[in-house]
């Protein structure tokens, strides 16, 4: 009785993990598997010519450039909201953490539209900005606006948590020791948040790297200058070059997945040690 | 000693104007633009049929999309918790792949698989199932950029509930079953939830796989984000008002929701 018991329990297990490997596997795996095969029945020489072209060169150092920034930014803002989160107290600090998890929550398509709003020929600041010469909208500046906004919670909400769980007391007996507020932090604090920031920064940098609505209707898409990797990828997908489509997807996937995963692994594998 | 040094001053201030700037900013703006012309024809630009048939569809997707994320996604942490397989750890590490994969690129792969022209869509389309273009493909492009989130969500709490408890109703004679409903799931409920609410927020607001799988069709596969996408493009920024107010909305309300339940977590979290 035990024993059939026991066997039913183990049959039950098998089933249970047989569903949930094999939707990751369809709904996952599979997608991915076929953008892999379209890509391997195309000669390689036309795969590799079709990101030969200057408007590919230029949308893929664009997005390079706009995530560098929009990430850099992100991680000392991210870094600066963590700590005050952290160690002050003052009022509306609810009020506060909701705004930081804000741009999680809202459609990259509206964001485009309300930093056209506001940045737009017309807008508070598109106005004001524009009348000293800076373009923003249709422009370099919109997109890094349009990535910042939504890559702004990653390091601040992987931060937090960190910070509250090293707690305050080294930082403090530092200072206590003759060590500057800065010093404490940056010889105390940030070795123990490290891989809070890493990790968040990694998970912006995924992010900024495949924005798509938001920058879309910042930018205007206008090929060979304000066009991003993800831009370029859609634009060739409905001008049916899918060869250069599926190439672009494979890349910035890849490159993508390989700082994710790579992150995590080491991430892993350094708490292990 | 000073407990209040210069310092925290000049950094709380410098992340007012942070937020201040890059998020309150725009929402003023946006919601200004929007009573400009009038609650009415705010209300009017939210109450065109094909402006409430986008939402309708948004809504529905994403409704649909939650409620398989939450089973797939409680049995999927479950599974990776609990029971060993050959291959675990590979696919643990495989669970964030959706956020490496920029969603133009989802809708690629989607169309790639189930279009027309594949062998998989001219299959489905044999049995009348039209997926690019059509519902089935909006849900599944949504499937697959929220796939994480229940996990993610639900994985760390079922990681720090022992078997222990689970062991002992089971000893008690309680099924397997019974042991799930009455002893795992309540504790896991709130993370459930706040998975299941950050996908629901995720896919109301998608729109990179959506444009690309479904396109944009009215009253068909025409989702909110492709709608008010639509409108700007047509130079109608009136029209895409509307739409927008109502998911900015929707976001506030989700956040709102997440932000009772993390307290609440927080509460029954300090009594136990």
């Amino acid at each position: 009785m035990n024993m059939s018991l026991k066997k039913s329990h183990h049959m039950g297990r098998w089933i249970l993990t047989a569903i949930a490997v094999s939707w990751f596997m369809i709904l996952i795996l599979v997608p991915v598997g076929g953008l892999l095969q379209k890509l391997m029945t195309q000669p390689f020489a036309e795969i590799y010519r079709s990101l030969q072209t200057a408007t590919a060169a230029r949308a893929f150092l664009l997005t390079a450039k706009v995530t560098f920034l929009a990430v850099a930014i992100n991680m000392v803002m991210g870094i600066l909201m963590a700590k005050v989160i952290v160690t002050q107290k003052f009022r509306g600090k609810l009020f506060i953490e909701g705004l930081i998890d804000l741009p999680f929550a809202i459609s990259p398509v509206v964001v485009g539209f309300m930093l056209v709003i506001l940045f737009g020929p017309y807008g508070w600041l598109g106005g004001l900005l524009e009348s000293v010469g800076v373009k923003v909208i249709y422009a370099t500046p919109g997109i890094v606006i349009a990535t910042v906004f939504v890559t702004l919670p990653f390091v601040a909400k992987e931060v937090i948590p960190v910070y509250q769980q090293a707690g305050l007391q080294s930082e403090e007996a530092a200072q206590v020791l003759g060590a500057s507020q800065w010093q404490a932090f940056w010889w105390v604090t940030l070795p123990t948040i490290k891989w809070g920031v890493i990790y968040g920064v990694t998970l912006a940098l995924a992010r900024s790297l495949g924005e798509f609505g938001a920058v879309l209707v910042v930018s205007g898409s206008i090929i060979n200058q304000t066009e991003t990797a993800t831009l370029f990828i859609h634009q060739q997908f409905t001008d049916f070059n899918y060869t250069s489509a599926y190439t672009a997807s494979l890349l910035i996937a890849a490159i993508a997945f390989i700082i994710l995963i790579g992150i995590e692994w080491l991430a892993k594998s350094k708490k292990e040690t | 000693m000073d407990r209040r040094p210069p310092g925290a001053l000049l950094q709380r201030s410098l992340m007012f104007i942070y937020l201040g700037l890059f998020i309150l900013l725009p929402i003023a703006a946006i919601t200004m633009a929007s009573l400009e012309e009038g609650v009415t024809t705010l209300w009017n630009s939210i109450s065109s049929a094909q402006a409430l048939s986008a939402l309708r569809l948004t809504l529905v997707t994403a409704f649909i999309m939650m409620i398989i994320n939450v089973i797939m996604g409680t049995l999927t942490a479950y599974i990776l918790v609990r029971y060993p397989f050959p291959g675990k750890k590979i696919m643990n590490a495989l669970i964030d792949l959706p956020f490496a994969v920029p969603t133009v690129v989802t809708g690629i792969m989607l169309v790639i698989l189930y279009g027309p022209t594949s062998t998989l869509g001219s299959i489905l389309s044999g049995f009348d199932l039209e997926v690019v273009f059509a519902k089935p493909g909006i849900i599944l492009a949504l499937l697959f950029v929220t796939y994480p989130f229940v996990i993610r969500s639900v994985q760390p709490v079922l990681m720090e509930m022992t078997a222990d408890t689970e062991d002992a109703a089971r000893t008690m004679g309680a099924s397997n079953l019974r042991v799930f409903v009455t002893v795992t799931l309540p504790a896991l409920l709130p993370s459930i939830l706040t998975g299941a609410a950050l996908s629901f927020s995720r896919a109301v607001g998608e729109f990179g796989s959506i444009v690309v799988v479904a396109g944009n069709i009215p009253f068909k596969s025409q989702v909110a984000a492709v709608y008010i996408y639509g409108e700007l493009e047509s130079n109608n920024p009136q029209g895409a008002m509307g739409l927008s107010v109502v998911l900015l909305i929707i976001s506030f309300v989700v956040l709102i929701f997440l932000n009772l339940l993390q307290r609440q977590k927080w509460l029954t979290g300090g009594q136990s």
